[in-house]
């Protein structure tokens, strides 16, 4: 019998249904995506039209539109980036440009890759500790961008020091000898020849930013508003968390507006993700080195 | 580039103060992780004096009638991401080796981007997906009472874990010097041996690090994982209690830290519980950290 | 008349590659000056030395003295950007900025905050036709310079230092991924060059340093063996390790 199998189980066999089996688990992996995407679209496209988009909920949110979703959701994307873009880029500046290779740096790199991977809930218990009780920022949009952009933040450094990286060191040299300062290099050739890397990776965080739920749930999301929200100091409520609520916390709700809802937040979410391979696909079409 | 500061004496004002403000933002990352801690600390430590240690490692959590049993919660939490590690760790690594090793350039323009797509799905759209798909079908499938149970989450959450470990794993096979595979294939190896008796056992250390990583994904995954595991926190007996509902810690700050009050028992129980997830984080981190440190240092020597 | 006069020169780096020991040499003004050896021997490094280059990277050690003109450019409170606008550089692989052509020649000058339009134009003008480049190019000058061949590429490198005006040229292996024709184009224009600049040449093979030396350095192992003029360096050295470098026996 052993035999039998040995001579069953030749090299060759074994190749053809090793591989076999990697294509599967492949499939496993991926289809699922294709089918959640294909099967959101369609479930979700019928709900969708002008009101939906641009009118308030009605009737506890069983009618009526999500307009302050949306609107919540950009805002928070938008402040996002005003506190993370600009010591995001600077920070991998000094990562690719400056910092020394000693202790110190090591240490920030350690930092980095530990903020990465902190749960965003306590993202959120932070962001409370800190914006929301100890600074008196309130349960407000403030506080919630502000509380994302320190969790986006590990994603912009990395990404855009690889950017940064990725630009031949002759031309710094070259910039060097021909009297300008470290600085001058960086912003007259480094950074535009970084800048669709960077803009890549900055699109990325901010699409993870603009889906999380937990970092924003005691931090500045509200359950219902009846108005939009007026200032960065006001709660407000978002499509993530929004969709939360509608699929978890009302009873009866109607399916239909729980897949338009789904398909507004992914809609958001794969158009970023698709403007920035756009850039990054562009870019390298046109680089010169 | 191995550069050092260029003597600031020469420089303009101008120039002096982008340079500090770039070198401020640079020890920022350090900044936000002690300010992190020191919040958790002081936040969730009182719990540790206001709730006796008894308590604390009982039997129940019902934070109304003063239970504070962090058990059920770690135990949820940790049979979960065990089954979702089990589930997503020979999927991740088979799509892994499948993309760097066998599959041809137009397959892998597809796949990338596709697993890089489920990365960045919010994981409140998985839990409602989870929610509408996967707890009706598994409960008819499984005749369950309820569909909403550690399994479903474990599903999920595996799912979920698959994107980090394909593209750290992914990465770990790329950097394999491809004479490493020709060597193999000249002394007669097939591909398949080539990739299991090589190319695979030479990039471990980044395959541990794709596990490691995986796990810290999968134990901090809160919406996706609240939404459909039915958030009971009973102590899990046995195996069989992968089957019924269940709550994980992250699942349980998400849902009750919003009606706590400030400075309240429950609140520092809670912050606890965010400190206790914050260095698993740590750990799970620091582990990568130093193997895909070490396994840069191998590269140097064996390139050197 | 010596331009630059290095005084017992020593160099290491922090990762052990090429260094310099105990190096004196007198660059004399108006004439090229070649550096030859074999490859690590140090050329480099002493070039990089000369325009304070090397503070980029990570140097371990160095002592003693480069002097030009008489100043000590490694003194406290001499400004590396004054020495490397009067020192330029060309690489030996053409490394043209992601600019276009107009923008690399001026490069030197914009960073040193030059702003006015006219002269701008003019120095482009004047520096892409000593680099005998200006016919070639003057129509596109808003072109990327990529687009440019790897000859035109190097004499725009060259441009791009001539447009510093400044007092030496340092060319490193200059013409090392370049076919015979722009090779003997550039050399052509380093021999005018020379009656007006100071010029120091580390070239790629012996007999591009005998064709072009003035005076000439044998460097072997970070170690100045031999210097003289060019016809007695080339047709009688005194130490045998010249000797049997020039003729071939290893390098």
């Amino acid at each position: 019998m052993e035999i039998k199998l040995r001579k069953y189980f030749t090299p060759a066999r074994k190749e053809k249904i090793g591989e076999s089996t990697l294509i599967l688990f492949g499939l496993i992996t991926v289809l699922p995506i294709i089918a959640l995407i294909v099967f959101i679209i369609i479930k979700g496209l019928p709900a969708i039209s002008w009101t939906f988009l641009t009118e308030m909920p009605k009737n506890g949110m069983r009618e009526g539109g999500i307009l302050p979703a949306i609107i919540g959701t950009f805002y928070l994307t938008l402040g996002t980036a005003l506190f993370a873009v600009p010591p995001g880029i600077a920070a991998a500046i000094f990562l690719a440009e400056y910092a020394p290779d000693n202790r110190a740096t090591r240490l920030i790199r350690i930092a980095i890759v530990n903020l990465a991977g902190i749960p965003s809930v306590v993202y959120g218990l932070f962001g409370l500790g800190l914006f929301v009780i100890f600074l008196k920022f309130g349960i407000s949009i403030l506080a919630a961008s502000l509380t994302l952009s320190i969790m986006t933040l590990p994603v912009i450094i990395s990404t855009a020091e690889e950017a940064l990286r990725a630009v031949p060191s002759s031309f710094r040299v070259v910039s060097i000898s021909l009297g300008a300062t470290r600085w001058q290099t960086i912003r007259r050739i480094v950074l535009p020849q970084a800048l669709p890397g960077i803009l890549t990776g900055v699109i990325l965080g901010l699409e993870r930013a603009a889906g999380e739920t937990a970092p924003i749930l005691f931090t500045g999301a509200a359950f219902f508003l009846p108005r939009l929200p007026q200032s960065p100091m006001d709660a407000t409520m978002a499509l993530p968390y929004h969709l939360f609520v509608i699929s978890t916390q009302v009873p009866g709700m109607p399916v239909d507006i729980q897949y338009g809802t789904v398909l507004v937040l992914l809609a958001f979410v794969l158009g970023m993700n698709i403007l920035a391979s756009v850039i990054r696909s562009r870019a390298r079409a046109r680089r010169q080195w | 580039m191995n550069t050092t500061f260029q003597k600031s004496s020469a420089l303009p004002a101008s120039e002096w103060i982008i340079t500090r403000l770039i070198q401020i933002s640079g020890y920022l990352s350090i900044v936000f992780v002690g300010l992190i801690s020191i919040f958790l600390i002081s936040e969730g430590s009182p719990a540790l004096v206001e709730v006796p240690f008894s308590s604390l490692f009982g039997e129940r959590w019902y934070p109304i009638e003063g239970y504070y049993s962090i058990w059920p919660l770690l135990s949820g939490s940790l049979l979960i991401t065990v089954s979702a590690i089990l589930l997503a760790l020979p999927l991740g690594i088979g799509t892994a080796v499948y993309i760097s090793e066998i599959a041809p350039q137009w397959i892998k323009e597809i796949l990338k981007p596709l697993v890089e797509l489920l990365a960045g799905l919010p994981s409140v759209v998985l839990g409602f997906i989870g929610i509408l798909v996967l707890v009706p079908f598994l409960r008819r499938a499984l005749d369950l009472p309820t569909g909403l149970s550690g399994f479903t989450g474990a599903l999920l959450l595996g799912w979920i874990a698959i994107p980090t470990i394909v593209s750290i794993a992914e990465d770990a096979l790329n950097n394999v010097p491809a004479s490493y595979r020709q060597a193999a294939l000249a002394l007669g190896a097939t591909r398949w041996q080539t990739i299991w008796g090589v190319t695979v056992p030479a990039a471990r250390s980044g395959i541990l690090t794709a596990l490691m990583l995986g796990i810290g994904r999968t134990l901090g995954e809160t919406m996706a994982v609240m939404m459909v595991t039915g958030n009971a926190p009973v102590l899990p007996s046995g195996l069989n209690a992968l089957f019924q509902p269940l709550r994980t810690m992250t699942a349980t700050i998400a849902s009750e830290m919003g009606e706590v009050a400030k400075g309240s028992t429950h609140y520092h129980v809670l912050f606890l519980i965010g400190m206790a997830l914050f260095i698993f984080s740590l750990t799970v981190n620091a582990i990568a950290f130093t193997l895909s440190n070490r396994r840069k240092k191998r590269a140097e020597r064996l390139l050197s | 008349m010596e331009k630059i006069l290095i005084r017992d020169f020593s160099l290491t780096y922090s990762d052990g590659q090429e260094s310099l020991k105990q190096v004196n040499l007198a660059v004399p003004e108006n004439a090229i000056t070649v550096l030859f050896g074999p490859a690590g021997g140090g050329k480099s490094s002493l070039l990089r030395s000369i325009n304070r280059l090397n503070e980029l990277a990570d140097v371990a050690e160095q002592k003693g003295q480069i002097l030009l003109n008489g100043q000590d450019i490694y003194a406290p409170g001499v400004n590396p950007i004054d020495i490397r606008r009067k020192v330029g550089m060309v690489f030996s692989r053409p490394v043209v900025l992601p600019l276009s052509i107009y923008d690399n020649v001026i490069y030197g000058n914009s960073v040193a905050g030059q702003k006015n339009r006219k002269l701008l134009d003019q120095q482009v003008e004047t520096a892409l036709r000593q680099a005998v480049l200006w016919e070639e190019v003057h129509d596109r000058l808003n072109d990327p310079a990529a687009m440019l061949s790897g000859g035109q590429q190097q004499r725009l490198c060259l441009a791009r230092v001539l447009a510093l005006e400044p007092e030496v040229i340092m060319l490193d292996e200059p013409t090392s991924a370049l076919d015979p024709v722009s090779t003997s184009k550039i050399e052509s224009l380093l021999q005018e060059l020379k009656r007006t600049y100071t010029i120091i040449l580390a070239p790629h093979n012996t007999q591009q340093a005998a064709r072009m030396a003035d005076f000439a350095a044998f460097f072997l192992q970070g170690e100045l063996i031999e210097y003289g003029t060019g016809d007695i360096m080339f047709t009688r050295p005194k130490d045998q390790r010249t000797q049997d470098y020039i003729s071939g026996r290893f390098g």
